[in-house]
């Protein structure tokens, strides 16, 4: 096994996804001969030409519609958004008909399609390049959502994603595009609809996703300085989610702090929450917490290390959760 | 096929195209186009009694109850029944919720048009086996389709077009021109057809574009344009045959806007009389496509009275079909609700299952 980034990782997929199925086609803006804005389909256009890899018009609504077309004559598209926040005019494609189409039609047609994103900050972008747009993806109905915390999870549920009959928003985390580990193109580990423990732990379950992974990580390691032993849970897929696994761990460690980058308001930290909450209130030693990005705009970069979660704030909530038996109040 | 690098040669032509005046007698403002031929024209007629009969009885079952909501296309019918006879079985047409008469004379069975609109499912007709989407609601979003639709058919090295419906409103919408942009840049078989019916709900064209005719649009992206009197059948479907041709030779996209004009409400929910004036729809009467036609075919002796007298009893015994389907009663059952959310069901939605099904038995 090579050391890969995610990037190299993901183009891998890609590729694959490409020599192994004449029906799977990539396009949108800058996809083709440059390679995408993160270099994600770098050289595919060259080895496998412009039929598979191509460049479209610049205009995001288009590419999704289009790509919904495509699929209806057959096809499985993968297409890029540029960034989070240049979706946003696809989002009526992506909601009136990527997600309902199978239904309105019955079965009769069905999109296999992949909206790829580079999301969420950490990068020093600029304004509108930066967003976590999650929640509004998971909260519509017939859309798979999906976002990788690590190189091997970025190939594997690439694959999968790639192969589902039902269409994905495949989010990928941005700032960790560049971490490397090595990466088996086997399989083996096929990522779709299940969360992963990342870290076994006995005192509290962190939950987290995509960006945020690498962070819960660091976190439960420094974490063992005040003798806590901290389990990290990597959702994976954000839609469906994985009730069982997290349940599992949650009713073990008896305690749970969910960690995102995108605004917590109306967040999908709630979803979480409410249903640990739901399903583990007996085993629960303390309120689930979260740790999540302010309520703003996403900031200037000069300001956003202030907006993303770091381990400082997580084990100041993890602390808040204490380690009596008896249940404590947030805040207490 | 080489791409148009001449505006001259993507433009309209400078008056829409016409084979017949208001009165059905024959003119000569149809530039290179060529009359169908008679047994075509016979057979829009035909279709245009049938559809016009069809649209009546939906209105008459939203008032009934039956139906709750039917967006009429009274005065539409040349375009409605030509944009299914100018294409085959093989080519996928894309309408929206007004086009109903559109889909009855491609063949589609009345009741399954009409499940949308009475509320029974989404779409009661099987797009994949009919070749014919869901009627869109969300204005100009199926324009995409179409164009990717086509692209994929082209790939494929099929020689089948996609066929667009969309009003003179939504051509405002984004996703229509880059729906023309696409299509154009790709040269993909697809025809896009703006009935120009006047109105957008309430709101008039002069009010919705300063164009001096929507078929302008297609030019620059590089998409043929033409323009037509939309109550003229003889030129509608000429025009449109053409179109379609031209797009299944490989010539690229065709947009073809028709001047038309709706003869009623928005609706049957909608008030028109506050946006408009009687004397107007009267004008517009006048210039109906469906007297046009009969009046040039009688003249001609291209259709008897029997033949009349044979499709309105046709059209009878049709609407009293659409009667009987409608007034069945059809329970659509809850628990079809959770069925085709997903290929791969979620756990999820099968607790959710569980809980409806619950209810329904209590
Ligand atoms: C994206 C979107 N915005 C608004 C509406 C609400 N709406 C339904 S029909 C309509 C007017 C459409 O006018 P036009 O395109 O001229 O078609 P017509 O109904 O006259 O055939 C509007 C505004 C909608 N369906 N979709």
């Amino acid at each position: 096994m090579t050391e890969i980034s995610m990037a190299q990782a993901l183009n891998a997929a890609l590729r694959d996804a490409v020599k192994d199925d004449d029906r799977v086609l990539i396009f949108g803006e800058d996809v083709g001969p440059l390679g995408g804005v993160f270099r994600v389909t770098d050289g595919i256009t060259a080895d496998f030409g412009e039929e598979r890899c191509f460049d479209t018009p610049l205009a995001e609504s288009g590419i999704v519609g289009f790509a919904v077309g495509m699929a209806m004559g057959g096809f499985r598209p993968v297409v890029e958004m540029q960034f989070d926040a240049f979706a946003y005019p696809a989002f009526e494609q992506i909601t009136s008909h990527v997600a309902k189409l199978r239904n309105r039609t019955r079965g009769a047609l069905s999109l296999p399609m992949v909206i790829r994103i580079p999301y969420a900050g950490g990068i020093g972008g600029v304004e509108h390049h930066c967003d976590s747009s999650e929640a509004y993806y998971t909260h519509t109905p017939g859309l798979r959502v999906v976002t990788p915390g690590t190189p091997q999870d970025a190939y594997d549920l690439l694959r999968d994603s790639i192969d589902s009959p039902d269409p994905v928003i495949f989010l990928e985390p941005k700032c960790r595009y560049w971490s490397k580990e090595p990466v088996s193109f086997t399989r083996e580990g096929a990522a779709m609809d299940r969360a992963v423990v990342r870290r076994a732990g006995e005192d509290v379950t962190l939950i987290a996703y995509g960006p945020m992974v690498a962070t819960a990580l660091e976190t439960a390691a420094a974490a063992t300085a005040e003798g806590w032993d901290v389990e990290v849970v990597d959702l994976r897929s954000l839609s469906p989610f994985d009730d069982e696994t997290v349940t599992a761990s949650v009713r073990r460690t008896g305690r749970a702090v969910v960690v995102h980058e995108a605004a917590g308001f109306g967040g999908y930290g709630a979803e979480v929450v409410a249903r640990v909450t739901e399903q583990c209130f007996h085993q629960l030693h303390a309120p689930v917490l979260r740790v999540t990005g302010l309520d703003i705009p996403y900031p200037p970069p000069k300001l956003e290390r202030h907006q993303l979660p770091d381990v400082d704030r997580i084990l100041d909530t993890v602390a808040r959760l204490q380690w009596h038996d008896e249940p404590v109040v947030a805040g207490a | 096929m080489s791409r148009e690098t001449s505006a001259a040669a993507l433009l309209p032509s400078g008056v829409p195209v016409r084979f017949l005046a208001e009165d059905g007698t024959r003119v000569d403002e149809h530039g290179h186009y060529s009359e169908p031929p008679s047994e075509r024209l016979v057979e829009a007629y035909r279709l245009m009694v049938l559809g016009r009969r069809f649209d009546a009885q939906a209105t008459a079952l939203t008032k009934q109850g039956r139906l709750a909501v039917y967006p009429s296309s009274a005065g539409q019918e040349a375009c409605q029944v030509a944009s299914a006879l100018a294409l085959t079985d093989a080519d996928w047409l894309f309408p929206t919720y007004r086009d109903s008469v559109a889909l009855v004379a491609r063949g589609l069975e009345p009741g399954e048009i009409l499940t949308l609109l009475r509320g029974d499912a989404h779409c009661g007709y099987d797009p994949a086996e009919t070749r014919v989407a869901p009627q869109c609601t969300p204005l100009a979003t199926q324009t995409l389709h179409a164009a990717g639709l086509a692209h994929a058919m082209q790939r494929r090295g099929e020689d089948s077009v996609a066929f667009a419906l969309i009003g003179d409103g939504a051509t405002s919408e984004g996703d229509f021109h880059e729906a023309l942009n696409f299509a154009a840049v790709f040269e993909a078989p697809v025809v896009f057809f703006v009935q120009n019916n006047r109105f957008a709900i309430s709101v008039p064209f002069e009010k919705q574009s300063a164009a001096p005719a929507l078929a302008y649009k297609g030019v620059g992206y590089g998409v043929r344009s033409e323009q037509v009197d939309g109550n003229d059948a003889v030129a509608v479907l000429s025009v449109l045959e053409d179109a379609v041709a031209h797009a299944r030779s490989g010539g690229g996209p065709v947009l073809v806007e028709a001047h038309t004009y709706r003869i009623d409400a928005h609706t049957n929910a909608d008030d028109a009389t506050r946006y408009r004036d009687r004397a107007e729809v009267e004008r517009w009467r006048a210039a109906d496509p469906v007297r046009r036609l009969e009046t040039y075919l009688t003249t001609e002796n291209l259709l008897s009275a029997d033949d009349v007298e044979r499709f309105r009893a046709e059209a009878e015994t049709f609407a009293a079909g659409v009667r009987d389907t409608l007034n069945a009663d059809v329970e659509p059952d809850p628990l079809s609700l959770f069925e085709h959310v997903y290929a791969v069901p979620t756990r999820q939605l099968a607790a959710q299952r569980a809980l409806v099904a619950a209810e329904v038995e209590a």
